[in-house]
């Protein structure tokens, strides 16, 4: 009943906004994103999928299309990465504030200067406090599930939040892995059709959207996204339940996974495609008969931080590995987010292949052992040259 | 307070929305000095200077305290005074 394909992550992802049925897709490419939206331009070419393709100048312009797509009642689609999501970083938090659901996968790609056009995850982390709800994948199969439920999760009521899809640039977007596409009627059974009610053009009945809101109600509109944050939580859980009931695969428990966590000592907080090899190396461990663990973070945002103390409780040395740096505090963006919780833990935070460095189940050897013996709070540039 | 997307379901609704407290100055017009050019009503960017029985009033409810006002008052009939709250 199912198809399986062998194909890219950006195959996922235009694969699942397909199958979701989406109504509007404003895009413009960029590396690694662009065969996404090359797919999508060809489902709608070749009359697979029935949707309204906006060729745009630019990201800005790709984003304040969907803004005004899904403003409009419509369901809205677009994918960026790096250069390309920074540039839409002033309509990011617009599509927030205006409470629009629109589904977005980002390529995670480093951000200039120098120039690079590899993998790591300073892009969307450097959105953090945009208002969008941030999902992580492990592998392309996880792209398209996450895909298909972020639809879900953004048009619940309680939520009405845009959704950003990460999946690793060119260490998921080019690379080529069995994917099993359910059937169409399947996902917009268990997406349904999306009839919103705060948001829609109607002649017959006027609304003002996007309007000002004065010191008297600003406050209160980034308080109501900061609830809904909360919302999304649970809803991000039922909806990860739902979805492995229907189609028999799920991740953790749509928030985090834990791997192998119980008995280790030694734990590793990671996010994206990193955790596989992780869970290569635990595995490989384990024969040996040593205990080590993942905490795979896959919603960053909302940061189910409860969950991630619970699931740390037993944990000696905690490794937290960043695809990311906030310079002029020399820690990744995880790290920090993650120990700011943490008490009377040693963590220790390693910063990971910036700019598409390869890391190797070697590097991640070396980190369990290494976190065993180094001092709390130390950052360590892994495999930095002199 | 406010609906879900800041959205406005009413039109019309501007009218209930107080714009006044942004105000840090605010200009008191002496209707004795005023001589009726209508410089402050044209200029005023709010609309809130209006003709009532025969003289001029200022709507505090929309002054934004802008003093564009009293800049254009040829008699400097209008004054402005620290907004007391
Ligand atoms: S201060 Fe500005 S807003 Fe107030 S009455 Fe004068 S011109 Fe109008
Ligand atoms: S500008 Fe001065 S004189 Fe003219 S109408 Fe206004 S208050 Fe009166």
């Amino acid at each position: 009943m199912c198809e399986i394909k062998v194909i890219t992550g950006t195959s996922a992802a235009a694969e699942a906004a397909k199958l979701a049925d989406v109504d509007v897709i404003a895009a413009y490419p960029i590396t690694p994103q662009t065969t996404c939206v090359e797919k999508l331009a060809e489902f709608v070419s070749n009359g697979e999928l029935d949707a309204e393709y906006i060729k745009v100048e630019s990201e800005h312009s790709a984003m304040s299309a969907c803004i005004g797509s899904s403003a409009a009642g419509a369901r809205t689609f677009t994918a960026t990465s790096s250069q390309g999501l920074a540039l839409m970083h002033e309509v990011l938090f617009s599509a927030a504030g205006m409470r629009v659901p629109i589904v977005m996968m980002n390529a995670n790609r480093a951000l200039s200067s120098p120039i690079n056009i590899w993998n790591d995850q300073q892009d969307s982390l450097a959105e953090r406090d945009s208002g969008w709800i941030q999902i992580y994948a492990e592998d392309n199969q996880e792209v398209l599930d996450s895909v298909i439920q972020a639809f879900k999760i953004a048009e619940n009521e309680n939520v009405l939040l845009p959704v950003m899809v990460n999946l690793d640039g060119f260490i998921l977007t080019h690379t080529v892995e069995p994917v099993t596409l359910p059937k169409q009627e399947n996902v917009l059974e268990f997406i349904g059709t999306y009839e919103p009610k705060h948001a829609y053009l109607d002649p017959k009945k006027p609304i003002t959207q996007g309007a000002l809101g004065d010191p008297n109600y600003y406050m209160e509109t980034k308080y109501a996204i900061e609830m809904a944050m909360k919302n999304a939580e649970k809803v991000i859980v039922d909806v990860h339940d739902e979805f492995k009931e229907k189609f028999k695969r799920g991740y953790g428990n749509g928030l985090i996974e834990c791997y192998n966590l119980e008995k280790a000592e030694t734990v590793i907080v990671a996010m994206g495609s990193i955790c596989g090899t992780i869970k290569d190396v635990i595995d490989a461990k384990k024969k040996e008969g040593k205990e080590i663990g993942l905490l795979k973070i896959r919603c960053f945002r909302p940061l189910p931080i409860e969950m991630i103390k619970d699931a740390l409780k037993n944990a000696k040395n905690i490794a937290v590995l960043d695809k990311s740096i906030s310079l002029g505090m020399n820690k990744g963006i995880v790290y920090v987010d993650v120990v700011s919780s943490l008490k009377n833990k040693k963590t220790v935070n390693y910063i990971v292949g910036l700019g598409g460095r390869d890391i190797t189940f070697e590097d991640i050897l070396e980190i369990y052992t290494d976190v065993e013996t180094s001092e709390d709070g130390k950052t360590i540039w892994l495999g930095l040259k002199e | 307070m406010v609906n879900t997307g800041t959205i406005i379901y009413e039109p019309g609704s501007s009218a209930n929305n107080k714009t006044g407290s942004w105000r840090v100055f605010k200009p008191i017009l002496d209707k004795e000095k005023c001589v009726m050019c209508e410089n402050c009503y044209i200029f005023c960017p709010e609309g809130c200077i209006q003709e009532k029985n025969g003289k001029f009033e200022i709507d505090y409810d929309y002054c934004k305290g802008c003093l564009i006002c009293e800049r254009e008052c040829p008699v400097k009939a209008i004054k402005a005074e620290r907004e007391e709250k």
